[in-house]
């Protein structure tokens, strides 16, 4: 198991460096420089030379390769040839605002999808297994942002209880940040709670035809308690697959909510970055999520193998 | 109350929606201490029934009828699910077929024990460790302590199966119910997981129902027979009446086809259709002669060669019977090179670390040697782990070895190009083990049998000639074509996956346990089918089985294997007849023979 962590941890760092050298080679490659953007069209060829060398530009790539990565390592993402802005504080504040954001979505779908998933398993030939089954799958045809629409006409226009948009960080006004949260993370969480609640279905579905189920029940145990026993724990494997991809789809995904509720999360920061040509602060951010997709992924690898000793002992 | 244990009145069960029931009227009945077997083929509904006794009828059969069992008052087929969990295990206890998939795999050994324990509560909290541990040494598990700690993917077949009869006679329930306890076993595991079960079952004073479809295996351990056959009970009666006079048609015939020491007037195994002159099992007697158990309806047929000169050989233009061909048409070829050499082949498996460290090494084969004659009949016998599928896969081009060569007809397999590797393909062909999975589901049986005629390249209209004539041969009729693996059983199954293995018309035919899936009756059926186009087609075949019996009435040598390495072999009636080595006796001896299992009871009186 030791082992099969460091092997994972290994990757983790291969695949973060791999990374690393994708986004800045192409960032590199990009025609147009950031001297040329900065000083606009009509900039003579000296002066982009003389802010070049300011910037650092000119040194061969290695050079500059490793003075942003080594940067990074030390915390600081460089400083943004567009604004003249540190770009670190901008990157820490907006992953903080979207992983809260991220989290509590994924989390409210997972307490939302498995006991309505589950309920819709043992139940699949009653109209409320029947129900479930039809709801999730029309939650899954809604998107997210109709979805934000919707309960901002609703609860916000209509209603009044939420405010339809904006931020507050938790240290200004705990009641704040709560109230700005509800809606961004229920129309993020209903999509995704809509796709969960069929993994859990079928899952739980394959899971209660399995032997060791009949064996639990020829034990003495009632269907029901068979599976809360032996059964979900046994469905939680594929689950937590599905989980961790959409938590990972979901930090660039919830992009469109921050825009609808003007929340500054990472995404929106993405966007802004690349709309003004800040090559720096896109490289920041793209490299903060790989980081993070890289991690949740880990998680997900070494969290598979604590529930089932199988893949422990073949790791 | 003199009632028995077990009483079944009347139990029709039918699926929802569909108009004829799966069983019918089935009624049956256990005394308190009794074993009873229940001997069917797949769909006979022996399942079914054992299941409505647990209350564990899968929701869509609805089932009639009345079930009681001493203990409970009233009818289970009425009783609610919480009322047939406190009856399970407390009263009726099951082990089932499948033990790699019958135990939690997250969950330890020694918890899943406990967990039956504590459900009831017959034993105090305190005393559950104490209780786990007795009941993983009374079935013999090797270092129980150290059991409870295990996860079941630990532990082999047969130590789970041991884990599954501790669990189901943890409360020292009154009835046991065993739904094919050994068939997932190997032989030897088998005859010692036999001998556990009636041991246990005595030591507890429970009734038993023994399901199962191999009829060894209820001589062994049952008092009394019920034999079903499509739903329904056609007989019933104690073993030793049930086996030397059975009177339906169907046990005869169930009889017939499951000996196979016993073969017709043209060296075929018994079938349903040609079990009347069935004479039953070769028995031992006192003056050490053989003679048969069964008395003929009214002819005695004498198995002699003479009178074996085959009418159905004739036919197809052969001449000698099965038995005498093996030794006639090895014999000549002998002296010419041998058409499948295998010199000191080996096998390792290597489980990679990261950045190729090497972790751990597995030897599937070490150092196998041997020859193939064009024409022999080669049975290779192991247990499961033995490399005999290691083996085949080298043979046949789909593995290759770490050392060694292995030479089939003109090509070196295991330094073959790609199309070297057709080459041997369209000259060595392969019939799986499992008829269920081993056909492209979405595929239609005339593109399943044409497939290898594509890949070796034969145009379009002789392809579905050669199709047709195939499915012919293996006796499907031209309808099949059109359909697809779902609609067919698992015997009409293999024959396509035979036809498919035969439509190009390779030299050698590799067998890897055709048989070992299918029910006795389809069994005989497919084995003389084998038998015949063996015979047609001139092939060398290769079979691989775990079944001895099934080895010995079909080939003329035979290679042992048991990890990996070649224990002994020979000629087949001479291993079987003088094994040398101590684990060939045990395999023999663990093979489950109908006329033993009788003898060893002393149940029957040897035949006239």
């Amino acid at each position: 198991m030791l082992n099969y962590a460091l092997s994972r941890a290994t990757q983790f760092a291969l695949s973060l460096i791999f990374a690393s050298v994708v986004v800045f080679a192409l960032m590199s490659l990009l025609p147009g420089n950031a001297a040329q953007v900065a000083l606009g069209t009509n900039a003579t060829p000296e002066a982009v030379a003389a802010l070049e060398a300011q910037y650092g530009l000119d040194r061969p790539p290695v050079i500059r390769y490793f003075d942003w990565v080594l940067g990074m390592l030390g915390g600081d993402f460089g400083t943004s040839y567009v604004t003249g802005a540190e770009i670190t504080p901008v990157i820490v504040s907006s992953v903080q605002v979207t992983a809260i954001l991220v989290i509590a979505a994924i989390a409210l779908s997972v307490v939302i999808a498995v006991p309505l998933g589950t309920f819709a398993a043992l139940e699949q030939r009653n109209w409320i297994g029947v129900t479930i089954s039809a709801a999730s799958q029309i939650g899954i045809a809604i998107p997210n942002f109709l979805a934000a629409i919707i309960l901002v006409i609703v609860f916000s226009l209509t209603l009044g209880w939420f405010p339809s948009q904006g931020w507050m960080a938790p240290i200004e006004g705990f009641g704040g940040f709560l109230l700005r949260l509800v809606l961004p993370v229920v129309s993020l969480a209903l999509v995704q709670a809509a796709i969960l609640t069929r993994y859990v279905r079928s899952a739980v579905l394959d899971v209660m035809r399995e032997d060791f189920i009949r064996t639990a029940r020829a034990k003495g145990l009632t269907r029901t308690k068979a599976l809360f026993v032996h059964g979900l724990r046994n469905a939680a494997i594929p689950v937590i697959t599905v989980a961790g991809v959409q938590l990972a789809t979901l930090l660039v995904g919830a992009v469109i909510i921050e825009q609808i509720f003007v929340l500054p999360g990472i995404g929106s920061e993405l966007v802004r970055a690349v709309a003004n040509r800040d090559l720096v602060a896109v490289q920041g951010i793209v490299m903060v999520l790989v980081l993070l997709v890289l991690i949740i992924n880990l998680v997900v690898d070494i969290l598979v193998p604590v529930i089932d000793p199988r893949i422990r002992s073949a790791a | 109350m003199p009632e028995n244990l077990l009483e079944v009145r009347n139990l029709t069960i039918t699926p929802a929606g569909a108009e004829t029931p799966v069983l019918h009227d089935v009624s049956l009945s256990l005394a308190s201490g009794e074993r009873v077997g229940l001997i069917g083929e797949s769909g006979s509904g022996k399942s079914l029934t054992a299941q409505s006794v647990m209350g564990l009828l899968p929701e869509e059969l609805h089932a009639q009828g009345q079930v009681s069992l001493a203990g409970h008052d009233g009818n289970l087929l009425d009783a609610d699910e919480r009322t047939m969990a406190a009856l399970r295990s407390d009263i009726v206890s099951m082990v089932f077929q499948e033990p790699m998939s019958a135990l939690n795999p997250l969950m330890r050994i020694g918890d899943q024990i406990a967990e039956v324990l504590r459900i009831h509560g017959k034993v105090p909290r305190t005393q559950i460790p104490a209780r786990v541990l007795a009941l993983l040494s009374d079935v013999h598990m090797p270092d129980p302590d150290s059991a409870r700690y295990a996860f079941p993917h630990q532990m082999s077949g047969g130590q789970r199966q041991r884990v599954m009869l501790a669990i189901a006679l943890a409360n020292s329930p009154r009835l046991l119910i065993c739904d094919e306890p050994t068939t997932a076993l190997d032989v030897t595991v088998q005859r010692r997981m036999l001998d556990l079960i009636a041991e246990r079952v005595a030591a507890v004073h429970a009734g038993m129902l023994f399901i199962t479809h191999d009829l060894a295996v209820v001589a062994g351990v049952c008092d009394r027979v019920i034999v079903m056959y499509r739903g329904r009970i056609v007989e019933t009666g104690p073993v030793d009446r049930i086996f030397s006079a059975p009177e339906h048609e169907y046990t005869r015939g169930l009889l017939a086809s499951s000996d196979l020491e016993a073969t017709d007037d043209h060296g075929r195994l018994f079938t349903l259709k040609t079990a009347l002159a069935y004479t039953g099992p070769r028995m031992p007697t006192a003056e050490g002669g053989e003679g048969r158990a069964l008395a003929p309806d009214d002819e005695r047929r004498d198995p002699s060669p003479a009178q074996r000169t085959g009418s159905l050989r004739a036919a197809r233009g052969g001449g000698a019977d099965g038995a005498r061909e093996k030794e006639d048409r090895a014999a000549p070829v002998r002296d010419s090179a041998p058409l499948i050499e295998v010199s000191d082949v080996s096998r390792v498996f290597r489980a990679r670390g990261m950045f190729g460290r090497r972790r751990s090494a597995v030897t599937a084969l070490g150092g196998i040697d041997f020859t193939v004659a064009a024409g022999e009949r080669l049975g290779i016998v192991g247990e499961s782990g033995s490399g005999k599928s290691t083996l085949l896969n080298i043979l046949s081009g789909l593995d290759r070895p770490t050392t060694g060569r292995v030479r089939v007809g003109d090509i070196r397999v295991e330094a073959a190009s790609a199309r070297a590797l057709r080459a041997l393909r369209e000259n060595l062909q392969i019939v799986f083990q499992d008829p269920f999975a081993s056909l492209d589901p979405r595929m239609r049986v005339a593109d399943i049998v044409a497939e290898p005629l594509i890949a070796a390249g034969v145009g379009q209209d002789e392809r579905l000639s050669r199709v047709e004539e195939m499915l012919d041969a293996v006796d499907l009729d031209a309808k099949s074509l059109r359909r697809y693996p779902h609609q067919f059983s698992g015997g009409q199954r293999q024959r396509i996956s035979i036809a498919r293995a035969l439509v190009n018309r390779p030299q050698i035919l590799v067998a890897d346990e055709p048989v070992s899936a299918l029910d006795v009756s389809v069994r005989a059926q497919v084995l003389n089918l084998l038998t015949d186009l063996v015979d047609e087609y001139a092939l060398t075949l290769l079979f691989v089985s775990h079944d001895l019996g099934v080895v010995k009435h079909l080939c003329s040598e035979v290679i042992v294997m048991k990890d990996g390495a070649i224990v002994e072999s020979g000629a087949t009636d001479d291993i079987y007849a003088n094994p040398q080595e101590e684990y060939t006796r045990r395999l023999i001896a663990a093979t489950p023979s109908l006329a033993e299992a009788l003898a060893a009871g002393g149940r029957v009186e040897s035949g006239i």
